[in-house]
């Protein structure tokens, strides 16, 4: 039996009708059409579906829709207003952070999580974070450098930034 | 067709918990293996936001703990810290960030894994547990929970309301993990080791339990026993080794072999004790 749930994404109702024990991640990608979040290993090991569930980063791939009801989540797709990126965003492509692709979105999640709650994380606060997280390039040290240069910890050493600091999504 | 629960009150799950429906917390065990074998629930009851099952406090002579506080909620816990670090040490090892903040104390006790992380810190910590449901309300030894390999006492028209831990709790507490790697694994041996202090060579009170050894979490008595009636010295530690390793009765699995586990776990008791030996305040 399908039922009506409701919550807000990315700062707008949604509405969505499904089974109560539906993945949220199934239906952020199938019925929202938000394919951003990516899975991985659907067990919660490799944390490339992850999203914000009020403000706390969690596996969309082990969260049953009917648990949403009335909730707040934000995607990947969420973080910067549409055609633009986030600090982060811009700082982590300059920096090298991303390699494959494959971790990028779940991290850029996760990042803003840690950053959230740690404006100033020390490594040991990074790695404790993103170990949840998995870059499969196992490129963790451009990925903590770019949170440090992003906080001001570490000095720039990637490109100057696309002028006006913003880059185009596409 | 499924029907769904998200009751506000005990009252309000009664009749969810009377038709049996399958019990979901932070779903981080169950959705894995509904996934994996397309298992189908016919009711589901969502027991998240059951106010009794929530909260960390200290009562008279108890710390309680929610059923549904998340793992986040225990590491973060200042109650939590001062009379059971135990267990904030075990949850801080349980999967990384995403999954402490979904998986619930009450979750691990139910899903009844004898790899749950949290469940050796509970064993040795002497913990009660508080089962509610559509009959009266009970409390069960926590060493008395488990009945076998991923078997409960838990009916299914009953869920477990709260964690108790008696105070004042034990001042000696460790806790100690081997997995495949320091984050996130799922345990090849966990241990859970809670004592009083009575002087640098004298622990009394001693409770040693342990994860992922037997088919469900273990204490280990005459090893308890051991390290009571000995003064603690490097040779009672290696003695100590020894009996674990002819008490316990481990598997080959897909994580892990018997032989690496039976070693592993009475070296790890070994080191504890030595680590116990050196800190004579710990």
């Amino acid at each position: 039996m399908s039922t009506t749930y409701r919550f807000t994404l990315n700062g707008k109702a949604a509405e969505v009708e499904g089974p109560p024990m539906a993945r949220l991640l199934d239906v952020l990608r199938r019925d929202l059409g938000l394919t951003g979040s990516k899975e991985g290993c659907g067990e919660g090991e490799c944390g490339a579906c992850t999203v914000l569930l009020d403000n706390e980063a969690v596996c969309s791939c082990l969260v049953p829709l009917f648990q949403v009801e009335g909730a707040s989540i934000t995607t990947v797709e969420g973080l910067a207003p549409e055609d633009k990126v986030t600090e982060l965003q811009r700082v982590f492509a300059n920096e090298g952070g991303a390699q494959c692709g494959a971790c990028t979105p779940g991290m850029m999640v996760t990042l803003k999580a840690l950053l959230d709650r740690h404006p100033k994380p020390t490594r040991d606060q990074i790695r404790e974070y993103v170990s949840g997280t998995l870059c499969r390039c196992t490129g963790y040290e451009r990925i903590f450098r770019a949170v440090e240069v992003l906080t001001g910890q570490r000095a720039a050493e990637g490109e100057p930034a696309a002028p006006g600091g913003e880059v185009s999504r596409t | 067709m499924s029907l769904a629960w998200s009751p506000k009150t005990l009252v309000e799950a009664r009749e969810a918990l009377a038709r049996g429906a399958t019990k979901v917390a932070g779903a981080t065990d169950l959705l894995v293996i509904d996934h994996a074998t397309g298992r189908q629930h016919e009711s589901v009851l969502n027991v998240l936001g059951i106010a009794e099952l929530q909260g960390i406090r200290v009562e008279a002579d108890q710390l309680s703990i929610g059923a549904a506080s998340t793992f986040t909620q225990i590491r973060q816990s200042p109650e939590v810290a001062k009379h059971a670090p135990l267990l904030a040490h075990a949850a801080a090892t349980i999967g990384a960030a995403q999954i402490q903040n979904r998986a619930t104390l009450g979750g691990n006790i139910a899903n009844a894994s004898p790899a749950g992380d949290s469940l050796p810190a509970l064993l040795a910590l002497g913990a009660m547990i508080m089962v509610s449901g559509t009959r009266e309300q009970r409390l069960v030894p926590y060493n008395a929970f488990h009945t076998g390999y991923r078997k409960s006492v838990l009916g299914p028209d009953e869920l477990i309301e709260r964690v108790l831990i008696p105070l004042p709790s034990p001042a000696v507490q460790v806790f100690r993990k081997v997995g495949t790697r320091a984050a996130q694994a799922i345990s090849k041996v966990v241990v859970g080791f809670a004592s009083d202090r009575l002087d640098r060579h004298v622990l009394a009170n001693v409770r040693l339990a342990m994860g992922s050894v037997a088919p469900v979490p273990v204490r280990l008595h005459e090893v308890e026993v051991l390290i009571e009636d000995n003064p603690l010295t490097a040779e009672l530690a290696d003695r100590a080794a020894a009996l674990v390793e002819k008490t316990i009765w481990p598997i080959d699995d897909v994580r892990s072999t018997a032989e690496y586990r039976r070693h592993v776990a009475g070296q790890v008791v070994r080191r504890l004790l030595l680590d116990l030996l050196e800190a004579p305040r710990a």
